[in-house]
């Protein structure tokens, strides 16, 4: 039952919407229902915050470390080097979002630059 | 409330829903769009590396709406995962969707308000929406926040629904050193953003812990990679939380 177990045109919505949308709005729909009956600060929510957020920092670290297409082909240190420049970027510049994102690509680009980077 | 909000006298009619539906859409256009943006150029490009055609990324662009949740399902889908372990992941993955409707459903809704309706905008809840929505909301008359947020939400999708099936189109053509940067694009998004977003000391470890764990069990098990990450990261970030705060405890300071 992987995305490209059938050959039919249907199979990958039907994944998507199973795999994805039921998930995403399922606790969109529990969070319209407990309204304000949960408070933000319980317990349980904070125990189930680190988990969520460590799933997506791991998303973070395989990106980086196993990427897809172009940036395959870049050293990993230098990936490496992006990320940290990013976050560093971030923690000087008023912890901007934008700041950060741009001084990750600007250390990457540098670095692509410098080493004739061609794919 | 109403009463401090000269704009509404009477009974709200189908002009004033209209003026503030608008009202959301002139929000929505601000520097948090302009990272989403941003991050969603990169999102093409994954989704086109990853084998997915244009209009099953458009399409799930749309409907699972969270950045992360489609990344996390962009990387079981190229990982081969089946249907359950992908639910799985992606579930996870947006649990943290729940606490973040349960704090703004109070400050949408009036007595009046059908629950469909909330059910209904709930769909739009993302991190950059949530943001500018508890940044703008409360300078909102409170009947017409439900217009307000709609007006708000549905812009920033279909602005990045477009940016998307246009990108895909190109991604292809670009150099390889922009094709790389777009690709590096996502991943400086989610480190910043969610640094931003942890509000106790247990998310900046659990994030910590996920950056480093999430490679090394893509090696150890994969396939299960980010369940195992996300369960042994987050655990152990959650008891350093506890811990602290015991410790803290015991020398007699305030628990937060």
């Amino acid at each position: 039952m992987t995305f490209s177990a059938f050959d039919t045109w249907w199979w990958p919505y039907v994944f998507i919407l199973a795999g994805g949308w039921l998930a995403t709005d399922g606790f969109r729909f529990l969070g319209v229902y407990f309204g304000g009956r949960l408070a933000e600060d319980s317990e349980a929510l904070v125990a189930v915050r680190a988990l969520a957020t460590a799933l997506v920092a791991a998303v973070i670290g395989n990106l980086v470390v196993f990427p897809a297409g172009a940036l395959a082909e870049a050293p990993l240190w230098m990936r490496v080097a992006s990320l940290v420049g990013g976050f560093a970027g971030y923690l000087a510049l008023r912890r901007s979002v934008l700041l950060g994102i741009l001084s990750g690509e600007a250390v990457l680009l540098a670095g692509l630059y410098a080493i004739g980077f061609d794919g | 409330m109403q009463t401090l909000s000269h704009q509404i006298s009477g009974p709200p009619g189908a002009r004033d829903y209209r003026h503030w539906f608008f009202r959301g859409v002139r929000t929505s256009f601000s520097v948090p769009l302009l990272i989403l943006v941003s991050a969603f150029v990169g999102f093409a490009g994954l989704a086109r590396e990853a084998g997915i055609s244009l209009a099953q990324t458009v399409f799930m662009t749309g409907i699972v709406w969270a950045l992360p949740a489609k990344v996390v399902l962009l990387g079981a889908i190229m990982s081969g995962a089946s249907l359950p372990a992908a639910a799985f992941a992606v579930a996870l993955s947006s649990v943290r969707l729940s606490p973040m409707v349960v704090s703004l459903i109070p400050e949408l809704r009036t007595e009046k308000t059908r629950s469909v309706t909330l059910y209904l905008l709930s769909h739009f809840v993302a991190v950059t929406s949530w943001v500018l929505a508890m940044e703008h909301m409360r300078a909102v008359p409170r009947p017409m926040r439900t217009a307000w947020y709609c007006g708000l939400g549905s812009t920033l999708i279909l602005v990045n629904v477009a940016v998307v099936a246009v990108v895909y189109q190109v991604a292809g053509s670009l150099p390889p050193i922009l094709s790389a940067a777009l690709l590096m694009s996502t991943p400086l998004y989610f480190l910043t953003s969610l640094w931003g977003s942890a509000r106790e000391s247990a998310g900046h470890f659990a994030m910590v812990f996920g950056i480093v764990l999430g490679p090394v069990f893509h090696v150890l098990t994969p396939g299960f990679d980010l369940l195992s990450a996300g369960l042994v990261g987050g655990g152990a970030a959650y008891l350093l939380h506890r811990l602290g705060r015991r410790r803290r405890g015991r020398d007699g300071e305030a628990e937060p």
